[in-house]
């Protein structure tokens, strides 16, 4: 099986049972009547794949940078079109991240979501499947179906269950996110026509010519560059993290987001190396635009939503950072970034998800002065807060600090910028903690949080803790993949 | 009994004839089912017949019977979707499915033609028949007889522009067997003669595949004509028609410069202003139409690499198409509950009003934009490869932004169903067979698109 892959260990194949799980289980969805059931299956769904993605990291090897629990198989052999499937550092944490929000999301909608729950949850337990299941493709076409197959169902959860603005905030993501894609495809088919085949690994550092390296990069970079968002194709975020249910936009901001970066990660930079150094400047410069754009827009926002949408688009940034530095610090911290955003931000949208079911208002204004009335979800949105602006102890710190580290290895300027991104960052988000906790005098009858949301917000409140203050295993388990990736790119740098 | 399928689709035709004479008309949608049915199984049975008949004007070769298992396909569905009474006048039943047999056996009969005159006599059998059922519609007005009348017209013309090509082409060449053309034609292809013989026999088949700038008829006919007609011509005739354009290209050696010029520029007009046009329409036929203009330069993308897989590219895309397209007119034929054209707006509630239906509509709107896991990306795929491959670049590119175009119209179709209230929000009951059917439909899309691998090989020992 090719010398980049190393057969799955274990004696069943665990990497398509991650995938599948979700999707049988939503077909198991389909039969049932009763809304509890539902709920209950699909919770329960989600939990079982949790646990088997936790069998993922307990036989991981973390000693080689070789794609690992291998699987493969003929799919459509006229076109060497094949099913398969590995993970390595790159892809394990965010395999985990995916699988651990699935059955939150489906918590976080327990009582949020009231009408149509049986498609509600079908469309979280098809998505939660295409997340796993473009993390471990290694085949193009394997891996592209995954990806554009996710965009049906965040259709659906935005133009169905989302706000008042739903439709055009639906339309907007989906379009955004074609438009990108079919560049993707061409740029595909490209790579096939030259290597003759759709494997990802086989496609990887080949002595293809710049002028190929150049367009290909160019259109894998829309593509992800939408995903990210990278500024200026950000547009589409906020509306449809506005108008997404609570559940809708944890999954966007956690994992979506994820899926460009992890894209520039593994297509950009084995693929077109010299392309991808070619580009990095220009990369460095609109990170550092959508870091310092991202912050001051935060700052003018009254809407919860937004304003953590925005604040996405920073810490995107910073992840786009450090991959474009193309340092080994870059690289660990982005991938640090993409971890934490995921659990920071993911939080924070289940944070106002739990409130907005109590006052059903997004404004910061509605929702000011909860200090005295929910202290446990002050201190949980607290937490969480401080995290987000990367507080030293907390894990968003360990992230930033890599890429800071890494960028201002070479790129003293960017380096800068992006520390004033970091302040703007503390400004924004103390700024809205303050009008959360202390905003307002008057008391209202609003409960705090039940031990339903308290249970689903535990898990990511210990991360954030354990990430910030011992990070070793971690960076280890990510480490030898990053090592291999770098040393890689070192023979094409000029 | 090689030529079986034709003669049971002749049968069929007959015992319609007699029922039409006769006053019985209870049980007519019963036997046409079952015939139909029966039509179906032995298409599939004799798909491995083979021979030359008539002088070797007449070839059964796997190309062909996989093509009539396809108009047997598309010919079932058709029948078994026009279950609800509505469409058309009582008295004008057994005719209508009289025509409809008579239309699908032209159409088996041209896949087979490899002669000038065959082929020609073929596609009047299917087209004059088609002429007849597009306006039996309830409740005649002004516009099915526009639609009528204009079919009438476009197709003379058509069919004129067609035999005048096939004029020079004998001229030329002094024989009307394709296999001889084909062998011969390469010489004139660099005179100004051969080339327009060429385009203007190929004008037939742009005709019926309505690519542009032959397409001025189809949108008026899909609006014009009853749902379960457009149903069948939107599809039946769309497949048969590519496949004799695919026939040709295979029979061909090698590619003209020229020609394939010609083709690049048709299919990216074809695609652009199928497209374009499609963003502003209101009637969901009528936006269909425009959808198949679309279709129809997407198809050619796959023809002009002429290669072994832009043939068989281009067939399984026209499988997938009668397919998708079908599911679309499925859902707006039982939405119509007395045969009415179906706006935008009248969708809208549809996942509440028919879950199933809206779900149905999804899945082959999303598929024939292009989006997987459906059978339209996996065709558009394969498509685009063999473009690719044969060095066309610039027609892949221009695919790759029609894609994005065109999402702007399907999604609508699902945006109106998911995303907006309904005016009227009464439930729309389904019979069993109603849900059945869609379910199969669902399948058949979403087969398309996972597992093409069985069919994929068995179009590329067909062409």
């Amino acid at each position: 099986m090719g010398d980049y892959l190393i057969m799955n260990p274990l004696n069943f194949p665990i990497l398509s049972t991650t995938i599948f799980i979700p999707l049988a289980g939503a077909i198991i969805l389909l039969l049932m009547r009763n809304d509890t059931i539902v709920k209950g299956i699909a919770f329960t769904t989600g939990i079982i794949n949790f646990l088997v993605s936790l069998l993922l990291l307990v036989y991981f090897d973390a000693s080689t940078h070789l794609f690992q629990f291998g699987e493969f198989a003929r799919w459509i052999p006229q076109y060497n079109i094949n099913y398969i499937l590995g993970i390595d550092g790159i892809t394990i944490f965010l395999i985990l991240l995916t699988t651990i929000l699935a059955p939150m999301c489906v918590l976080c909608s327990w009582t949020a979501i009231e009408n149509r729950v049986k498609e509600f949850m079908f469309c979280i337990l098809v998505m939660e499947s295409a997340m796993v299941g473009v993390f471990c493709a290694l085949d193009l076409i394997l891996f592209y179906i995954f990806w554009e197959a996710m965009l049906i169902p965040m259709y659906l959860l935005i133009a169905v269950w989302g706000g008042p603005n739903k439709d055009y905030a639906s339309v907007k993501f989906f379009i955004y996110t074609l438009f990108g894609s079919v560049f993707l495809l061409v740029a595909i088919i490209a790579i096939y026509l030259v290597t003759g085949s759709f494997n990802i690994p086989n496609a990887m550092f080949r002595d293809y010519s710049f002028n190929f390296q150049f367009w290909v990069f160019l259109a894998f970079a829309i593509a992800f560059a939408i995903k990210v968002p990278m500024f200026p194709f950000h547009t589409w975020l906020p509306a449809a993290h506005t108008e997404a249910p609570t559940a809708g936009s944890v999954f966007l901001a956690s994992v979506l987001l994820k899926m460009g970066t992890y894209g520039f990660l593994r297509f950009c930079l084995p693929i077109t190396p010299q392309a991808s150094i070619f580009f990095a400047p220009y990369m460095l410069v609109l990170s550092v635009i959508a870091i310092i754009y991202g912050g001051f827009v935060c700052l003018s926002q009254t809407d919860m939503k937004k304003l953590i949408a925005y604040s996405s688009v920073a810490h995107m940034g910073f992840a786009t950072l450090g991959i474009f530095s193309l340092t080994l610090f870059g690289f660990q911290g982005a991938l640090l970034q993409m971890l934490n955003h995921g659990v920071t931000t993911g939080a924070l949208f289940l944070c106002v998800g739990i409130v907005y079911e109590r006052t059903h208002s997004r404004e910061i204004y509605d929702n000011a002065g909860l200090g005295k009335i929910m202290p446990i979800y002050v201190g949980f949105f607290g937490l969480f807060a401080i995290s987000s602006f990367a507080f030293p102890g907390t894990n968003n710190f360990v992230g930033e600090l890599y890429i800071l580290i890494g960028t201002f290895i070479n790129h003293k300027a960017a380096g800068f910028f992006a520390v004033v991104g970091a302040i703007l960052a503390a400004a924004y988000m103390l700024k809205l903690l303050k009008q959360i906790i202390w905003g307002r005098e008057d008391k209202r009858p609003i409960k705090d949080m039940n031990v339903r949301e308290i249970a689903y917000l535990i898990p990511l409140a210990v991360f954030v803790l354990w990430m910030g203050l011992f990070p070793a295993p971690f960076v280890h388990t990510i480490e030898k993949t990053i090592i291999h990736l770098t040393s890689q790119l070192q023979v094409y740098f000029p | 009994m090689t030529i079986l399928p034709e003669l049971y689709m002749l049968f069929f035709s007959i015992v319609f004839l007699f029922l039409s004479v006769g006053k019985r008309k209870a049980d007519l949608f019963t036997w046409a089912k079952v015939l139909s049915l029966v039509g179906l199984v032995i298409t599939l049975v004799s798909i491995n017949g083979r021979g030359n008949l008539f002088y070797g004007a007449y070839r059964v070769d796997l190309f062909s019977q996989i093509f009539k298992a396809v108009f047997a396909y598309g010919f079932v569905f058709v029948i078994f979707m026009l279950g609800r009474k509505n469409e058309i006048e009582e008295g004008y039943l057994a005719e209508y499915f009289m025509f409809l047999g008579f239309s699908t056996l032209g159409l088996m009969m041209l896949v087979s033609s490899v002669e000038l005159i065959s082929i020609a006599i073929s596609l009047e059998i299917s087209s004059y028949s088609l002429y007849v059922i597009v306006p039996l519609r309830k409740g005649q007005t002004k516009v099915q007889l526009e639609a009528s009348m204009k079919y009438l017209f476009f197709g003379a013309i058509s069919s004129g522009i067609m035999l005048y090509g096939m004029s020079y082409l004998y001229g030329m060449i002094q024989s009307t067997f394709l296999s001889k053309i084909i062998f011969v034609l390469p010489k004139f292809l660099d005179q100004p003669i051969g080339i327009l013989a060429i385009i203007l026999t190929l004008a037939g088949f742009f005709f019926k595949l309505s690519l542009f700038p032959f397409h001025f008829w189809a949108p008026d006919i899909y609006e014009g004509a009853s749902n379960t007609t457009t149903t069948f011509i939107a599809t039946v005739p769309k497949v048969a028609a590519a496949a004799l354009l695919i026939r040709i290209v295979t029979m061909a050696s090698s590619a003209d410069p020229a020609f394939v010029t010609i083709l690049i520029v048709l299919a990216a007009l074809s695609m652009t202003f199928g497209n374009i046009v499609g963003l502003v329409q209101k009637d969901i036929k009528r936006l269909l139409g425009y959808s198949g203009i679309a279709h129809a330069g997407y198809l050619i993308m796959g023809i002009l690499a002429m290669s072994r897989d832009g043939n068989a590219a281009a067939i399984y895309y026209m499988v997938v198409y009668l397919f998708m397209n079908l599911g679309v007119f499925y859902v707006v034929l039982l939405l119509a509950k007395s045969g009415e054209n179906i706006t935008l707006n009248d969708l809208s509630g549809l996942a509440r009003r028919a879950p199933l239906l809206a779900f149905t509509l999804a899945v082959s709107a999303f598929s024939l934009a292009g989006i997987p896991p459906t059978g339209g990306f996996t065709g558009k795929l394969f498509l685009f490869t063999s473009a690719f491959k044969a060095g066309y670049l610039n027609i892949v590119i221009i695919g790759a932004v029609n894609t994005v175009i065109s999402i702007f119209y399907y999604l609508n179709l699902v945006r109106m169903s998911y995303s907006k209230e309904a005016i009227v929000a009464e439930p729309i009951n389904l019979s069993v067979h109603e849900k059945a059917l869609c379910y199969v439909l669902i399948f058949l899309v979403l087969y398309l698109g996972i597992m093409p691998f069985g069919l994929t090989q068995l179009f590329r020992m067909a062409v």
